[in-house]
């Protein structure tokens, strides 16, 4: 199905969104701003928003520790989210989570996470759960290279695959694992390959096409809607950064990698594209990444203008009540 | 003496470990850079994230005649080898008679104070206390990282040693000349006479900044730190707390059947100590809770100098 003009610049500033999002994210934490650790997206930014674009609204997904991306292409609020970076009483979680750990359930997002491979099993609960309900709803479970070696991924998608649950698996396959390389610890350079052995579809995607990923999405969540199961997708992508923006961490990977992976800009290649088709004249870029630019201003004035949680705080919600 | 840091007085303990035992080799999800330059890529192996198959493997590894050296990073991945561990690990030495013996060294890394929530915040040790069949030791300073692990690693059990987040950039005393440090040998990190601080990992420090304070009140502090959960030694807390006749205990982690609670009971329970005792016991520890992202709450929720000094002054006051 063709996109409408008007989605795919959507995308685009969706895209552009996560870009921006992360680049002050970055610098806020280096300013002292924002505690702990932060990983980014940059570069990987097709990926979650050419998914995210074959969802409904309702239906849910998974992220990682690298979870900015998927939150703001699940339609996450700006505000709420760097409020949470900043450790505000207004954050998504109050404070109590920071940057690897944002949710917002009322949008499908359940939740970025601190173990690699840990939402796999969930977020197939998750898909459960849409079967059970018989809606039509899927689940999408965004997990990296490195967490498809663990054995929650390989268990959870037996089970998805032996009970037909409308799962999609979504692999970023960045290259690396930290600074291991998937190289040394994969058997197979594909994870799609793996598809194979639990007898469902498993595509090879360029996940700095976000077009390609929202076509191979498309394709899974009709199969996945319409009761034939899970389908793997893996997206070939790189990270530009560091494993995460703590300054002075050692990056082994190699500078002319990173360039090659820089000219394949996923952003600037939709840009163009766009240009091409007539979609969006230079203008009318550059003015939309300046209504980004001024969100995310708007989203850190927001913060700092944010109380920290009271004291009282840090014993509340270890149960429900 | 030459001072290192507590990272680096581990490393120097596995080098030394590596180089004497041939049969030793190291498995963790980053290889160390150092690591595998000296002992090449066969003994020194970045794996895959599976933390639960590693730990298994170390297992075989170590029943077939090895001594592998497993290093989980944060005490958070652990948790994903739990079976390993709880149903493996601890229990197959005694499960199957004692036919071979299983070597091995798990290493990771616990506390808070950087900022990264829950899940990688994490001191649990008394989770593993609670297990037969796994000995583990809690090092505060560099010299008895380097003296313990080396014990540690020479060890024909499996072994856990839990590492402070917090100190590994503390730098102390460590000599260039071969030591072991003893499992099961606390070590009194200050002597006093009116009180007993039993204080674990980064707070044996907080502990004795705490002695500081107190001291110029006219209460002398004794710092005991046990180095070792499993065995504790149960004869040196015993001996300071008759000797002091107060008991403070000082853990970074939440109270609720925690190590604190295991060295309480060690002390009460003992005739001769409790007839001593001239006030209860006073635990320091987290709040019983997840550990919160934000500072302030972080910061709220972790015990202190100033809650062992709050601490002391209450069991004086008895
Ligand atoms: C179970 C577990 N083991 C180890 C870690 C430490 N760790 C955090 S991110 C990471 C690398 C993850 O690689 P990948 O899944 O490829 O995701 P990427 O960071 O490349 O997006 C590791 C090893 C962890 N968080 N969880
Ligand atoms: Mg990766």
């Amino acid at each position: 199905m063709a996109l409408t003009q008007e989605k795919q610049l959507e995308m685009l500033r969706i895209m552009q969104t996560i870009r921006r999002f992360e680049e002050r994210a970055s610098d806020d934490y280096r300013a002292g701003d924002i505690y702990g650790v932060v990983h980014c997206y940059i570069g990987e930014e097709a990926v979650a928003t050419g998914v995210c674009a074959a969802l409904n609204s309702d239906d849910q997904i998974i992220s990682t520790h690298r979870g900015h991306g998927h939150c703001i292409a699940k339609g996450a609020d700006l505000k709420r989210m760097m409020a949470e970076l900043y450790g505000r009483e207004t954050g998504y979680c109050k404070g109590k989570g920071g940057s690897m750990h944002i949710a917002d359930f009322s949008i499908g997002m359940l939740g970025a996470n601190g173990i690699v491979a840990g939402g796999i099993p969930i977020v197939t609960g998750a898909g459960l759960a849409a079967q059970l309900e018989g809606k039509g709803r899927v689940a999408v479970s965004f997990f990296g290279d490195g967490a498809s070696n663990a054995g929650p991924f390989h268990e959870s998608i037996n089970i998805a695959a032996a009970w037909k649950l409308p799962m999609i698996y979504v692999c970023e396959n960045n290259l690396y694992a930290a600074s291991t390389p998937a190289a040394s610890t994969l058997a197979h350079s594909d994870v799609a390959a793996r598809a194979a052995g639990y007898d469902i579809p498993g595509v090879v995607v360029d996940g700095n096409d976000v077009m390609a990923v929202y076509d191979a999405t498309q394709e899974a969540v009709a199969r996945a809607r319409n009761g034939e199961g899970p389908s793997l997708i893996e997206c070939k992508t790189y990270r530009w950064r560091g494993h995460t923006e703590r300054v002075g961490a050692a990056d082994p990977r190699p500078q002319g990698e990173i360039r090659a992976w820089q000219e394949r800009d996923p952003i600037e290649r939709f840009v163009a594209g766009l240009m091409d088709q007539g979609c969006i004249t230079q203008e009318a870029w550059q003015e939309m990444d300046e209504e980004i630019l001024a969100e995310i201003e708007e989203a850190v004035q927001f913060s700092k203008e944010s109380p920290f949680p009271d004291l009282e705080a840090a014993v509340e919600d270890v149960f429900a009540e | 003496m030459r001072k290192i840091s507590y990272a680096q007085a581990g490393m120097e303990a596995l080098v030394e470990e590596m180089r004497r035992d041939p049969t030793t080799f190291h498995l963790s999800t980053d290889a160390p850079d150092a690591l595998v330059e000296e002992f090449g890529s066969e003994r020194v192996r970045a794996t895959p994230i599976a933390e639960g198959a590693l730990t298994g493997i170390a297992v075989g590894a170590a029943g077939s005649g090895f001594r592998p050296i497993i290093n989980w990073s944060m005490v958070t991945f652990s948790f994903v080898a739990m079976d390993q561990i709880v149903n493996q690990a601890a229990k197959i030495h005694y499960m199957f008679g004692g036919q071979v013996k299983f070597p091995i060294t798990f290493r990771t890394s616990v506390g808070g104070g950087r900022r990264v929530a829950a899940q990688h915040s994490q001191s649990p040790y008394s989770m593993f206390m609670n297990l037969a069949g796994l000995k583990m030791i809690l090092p505060s300073t560099p010299y008895d990282m380097k003296g313990l692990l080396k014990t540690v690693i020479r060890d024909d059990n499996p072994v856990i040693s839990f590492e402070s987040n917090r100190l590994m950039g503390v730098a102390g005393e460590v000599p260039e000349e071969p030591y072991t440090v003893p499992l099961g040998k606390a070590d009194v990190k200050r002597e006093g006479s009116d009180v007993t601080i039993v204080a674990l990992a980064w707070l044996v420090h907080e502990a004795l900044a705490a002695a500081d304070v107190l001291d110029k009140e006219g209460v002398s502090v004794e710092v005991l730190d046990p180095r070792t959960l499993v065995p504790l030694d149960c004869d040196a807390i015993r001996a300071s707390v008759q000797k002091t006749g107060r008991l403070v205990i000082a853990d970074e982690a939440g109270p609720t059947a925690g190590a604190s609670a295991e060295i309480a009971a060690v002390a009460t329970e003992d005739v001769e100590t409790f007839a001593k005792m001239k006030a209860p016991v006073k635990r320091v520890c987290a709040l019983h809770v997840p550990i919160p992202y934000t500072p302030q709450l972080e910061d709220h929720v972790f015990p202190d100098r100033d809650n062992i000094v709050a601490g002391v002054r209450e069991v004086m006051n008895v």
